[in-house]
């Protein structure tokens, strides 16, 4: 079962390499870093609560995670090799034992969180207890991606240890989910909700202040025990929720970087003003734009429907001509594309929706739709109101369904109410929906498409028991090899047989930022590498 | 009787005894800029009325061959990011900004003349509690009340038409009212309700014909705003969406980006809001100008 693990980690490590299209951006950088300075960036919105476990959007991490440290994470040396995990708070990432069901990990000692107290592995446990096994009335995201965790235990206080119900190369990567920042077991013991209002962690950083709506501040905290950092005196994460004032920030220096992805054009027009004072790091991105329609909801409660839905979309040519307007780029699968578990363009091509030949696949479309009854078909496209790349791509899919013959309309709703329509309302009739992950782990960043039943963040009211079976079997599965053929399996059954969702474009970021920022590295996720720790100021 | 000395009986003599073409002139060269703003809104309304036979091109359609052009020959105001016609899209745009224009004007308008001078006729505890409520909704600027209704109700053509036409209905009333107050203590009301008629055959056949001057210049002043209400919404995302062709939505699609780049996408949206309501106010200052007897007088 070594062997298990250790074949996981290296596809994993092997795959994220594969994966970044854009290559390492790492060696041009390299130089003695400068201490000092306040790093100002902008971030395009506000945290909706201070608790990493609960929430799920970039808006918490941008500007918390600097507050925070980590057990394990992804190297921020090579982020953009995600499979790169190191200790933050462990001294050495440990080698599975009991057959692969056992990780034991040893603490740092002297670690403080900033209030004074020390940080031992009691405030591990309860931290991953919170999240594996909340209570009753606490929300924690991301606790479908530890179902393989039988207990978490600390024997002593520099000790800590998961125990796992089966072997699985799917725990070491959630293990190092940029969320998972480590809370003090006294302020849990005292209110589990504490840190839904309240910063207090052992990061390189140190809260410093707020202006709702406006700033979040962090000085550097003296006692952080990665020696000698953070370079930077402190941060200020600035809110701009719109697009064109986050890039004129940049332009006139009042920030110096957005974490987060510029559309293509914003970057070109920065770098034809700023010239060399602007540097880009571009990357695939692991999220994707997912067409979900509503399976309760007639005609889309037939195959033939959701077929044509699909046939309909040229995703070769959206990928050439939208990869200009918007943030979008790869043509891929349910997998993060060039990962060794995504398809080939080859294996692609087979599926419906990605057939070389469109003029075949729209003609089927229409025999389908005129087959189910439905040859003019109306609905409306339920979509979340920001632009990149959500409308952007909202009025592409419009333009694609037209070309068979449908009419489709648009609703556009905030995020807020856009989550009430697809959570509890559920009234729409196909809608945009988006699968973004940090570490690229397709194991479990597939779960989105498994029965509503099994997974928090499926939309689509549907239940596939087919498609379950194959997610445990491939989850369970010690070799790549086998895993990737039951991936195929999953992704025919997804996006083909049944198409229970579409998979649209998978996005693209591209960050332009000022050149005096150094020691920042993109990764294929805006919630990874996001501690601010290595960054130093060139100026 | 003696005549009024305010009242010039050359100003009806032509609309009685001259030729259409003649009259037409005569109104041109009475009220100048009058005619230019009916001359706009008369273009805006055929050019929606024959949209599909003006546009070589499908508002909709996308030209990824085609993407952010400037202007040119086959397309004479260029093209959006999305690669289409822009002249196509604001001309099936002035569907858009006309169809949510009068009918929140209309609607608006109707409602609020009915509701004012019903407060007028009743008078009372009626009329002070109607006008505090009245009070309360001209408090909020139009702008805001019309962002508060569309968050409830949410976007779309019809829900714009909607969350446009409930402020537009006290401003109707309160203007109607004052009107209405002064037509209410002439004798022939009186002797209306004397004859036994009610509330509802007094109220919609004997005063509000009275108050349609006042009216209709606060429709006419109404669709301009209207237009740029629309805009206004549509440009904040709060209105009418992708891909209906908007002049709002245009200017949202692309202004911010492509305002260095590709600055017709802009520009020309820009352009037909400000001379549709241009156009709009001028036009209703004419109607003003005729209608108003004391501005008929000077």
């Amino acid at each position: 079962m070594k062997t298990f693990a250790m074949k996981t980690a290296a596809a994993f490590a092997v795959g994220a390499a594969l994966a970044l299209s854009a290559g390492a951006p790492g060696a041009a950088q390299a130089a003695t870093p400068k201490k000092g300075g306040i790093l100002k960036y902008v971030v395009p919105a506000e945290p909706p609560s201070f608790d990493g476990h609960r929430e799920t959007s970039f808006a918490l991490i941008h500007p918390i995670a600097p507050f925070y440290s980590l057990l394990i994470r992804v190297d921020p040396s090579v982020p953009y090799k995600s499979g790169n995990f190191v200790c933050d708070l462990c001294t050495e990432m440990p080698k599975p034992t009991d057959g692969g069901k056992t990780y034991t990990f040893k603490i740092r000692r002297g670690v403080q969180f900033s209030d004074g107290t020390e940080l031992t592995a009691h405030d591990v446990v309860a931290t991953y207890q919170k999240i594996i096994f909340p209570p009753q009335g606490v929300a924690s995201a991301r606790k479908a991606f530890y179902v393989m965790v039988d207990s978490v235990t600390a024997p002593d206080p520099y000790t800590v240890v998961f125990k796992l119900k089966y072997p699985s190369g799917a725990f070491i990567p959630a293990l190092a989910n940029p969320y998972n920042f480590i809370y003090s077991k006294a302020k849990l013991d005292q209110d589990m909700h504490w840190y839904e209002a309240n910063i207090m962690g052992s990061g390189p950083f140190i809260f410093d202040g707020r202006e709702a709506g406006a700033v979040i501040r962090g000085k550097r905290n003296p006692n952080y025990f990665h020696k000698g950092k953070p370079y930077l005196d402190g941060f200020e994460a600035i809110f701009a929720k719109k697009q064109s004032l986050r890039v004129q920030a940049i332009r006139g220096d009042r920030a110096a970087i957005e974490f987060r992805g510029f559309p293509p054009k914003s970057r070109d027009d920065l770098v034809k003003a700023l010239g060399k004072d602007i540097t880009v790091q571009e990357s695939n991105w692991n999220c994707v734009l997912i067409v979900t329609p509503n399976h309760k909801k007639k005609p889309f409660d037939d195959v033939r429907v959701r077929r044509a839905l699909t046939l309909a979309i040229d995703r070769w040519g959206g990928s050439k001509y939208l990869s200009k307007i918007a943030i979008v780029k790869a043509v891929g699968g349910v997998a993060f594309p060039g990962h060794p578990l995504a398809a080939n363009k080859a294996e692609l091509q087979k599926l419906a929706g990605y057939w070389p030949d469109l003029k075949k696949s729209r003609a089927e479309a229409r025999r389908l739709l005129k087959e189910a009854g439905v040859p003019n078909l109306k609905f409306e496209l339920h979509n979340r109101g920001v632009d990149q790349p959500y409308k952007i791509v909202g009025t592409w899919l419009i333009d694609q369904w037209k070309q068979v013959g449908m009419t489709v309309t648009q609703r556009v709703q905030p995020t807020g109410p856009f989550y009430a329509t697809l959570r509890k309302k559920k009234d729409f009739d196909v809608s945009l929906d988006f699968n973004c992950q940090a570490v690229v782990n397709p194991l479990l960043d597939v779960a989105k498409f498994i029965s509503d039943d099994k997974t928090g963040n499926n939309y689509g009211n549907y239940q596939d028991r087919e498609l379950d079976k194959m997610f445990d079997a491939m989850n369970q599965e010690p070799d790549p090899k086998k895993q990737r053929a039951i991936m195929r399996k999953f992704e025919k059954r997804a996006l083909d047989e049944q198409v229970n969702a579409m998979i649209t474009l998978w996005w693209y970021r591209i960050i332009p930022y000022r050149s005096y920022v150094k020691g920042w590295y993109i990764s294929p996720s805006h919630y990874l590498n996001q501690q601010l720790e290595p960054i130093w100021l060139d100026k | 009787m003696a005549a009024n000395p305010a009242y010039d009986p050359a100003l009806d003599a032509p609309a009685e005894k001259q030729p259409l073409a003649t009259r037409l002139m005569y109104l041109v060269r009475k009220q100048p800029l009058g005619a230019a703003g009916a001359f706009i809104v008369l273009i805006m309304v055929l050019s929606a009325i024959f949209a599909p036979v003006l546009s070589p091109y499908d508002p909709t359609a996308n030209d990824f061959a085609a993407m952010a052009e400037a202007p040119s020959g086959a397309h004479w105001l260029g093209t959006d990011q999305f690669g289409r016609d822009l002249l196509t899209r604001i001309v099936f745009g002035a569907r858009t900004a006309l169809v949510v224009g009068f009918a929140s004007a209309l609607v608006g308008g109707i409602i609020g003349l009915v509701l004012g001078v019903a407060s007028a006729y009743f008078g009372g505890r009626f009329d002070l509690l109607f006008q505090r409520v009245m009070d309360v909704f001209m408090a909020f600027p139009l702008i805001i009340m019309a962002l508060a209704v569309v968050s409830i109700f949410g976007t779309g053509v019809q829900n714009v038409i909607i969350a446009i036409t409930i402020p537009f209905i006290p401003r109707c009333a309160r203007v109607v009212r004052s009107s209405a107050l002064a037509l209410r203590e002439i004798p022939y009301i009186d002797a209306a309700r004397a004859c036994g008629y009610s509330h509802t055959r007094i109220i919609l056949r004997h005063m509000v014909p009275n108050v349609m001057a006042p009216f209709l210049i606060m429709i006419t002043a109404f669709v301009g705003q209207a237009i740029l209400l629309e805009a206004s919404l549509s440009y904040l995302g709060l209105g009418v969406q992708e891909p209906t062709p908007a002049w709002g939505l245009m200017l949202q699609g692309g202004a911010e980006e492509y305002a260095e780049s590709a600055p017709w996408i802009a520009i020309f949206p820009g352009l037909a809001i400000t001379l549709a309501v241009f156009g709009f106010n001028l036009f209703g200052d004419a109607v003003r100008d005729v209608l108003d007897p004391k501005l008929r007088s000077q």
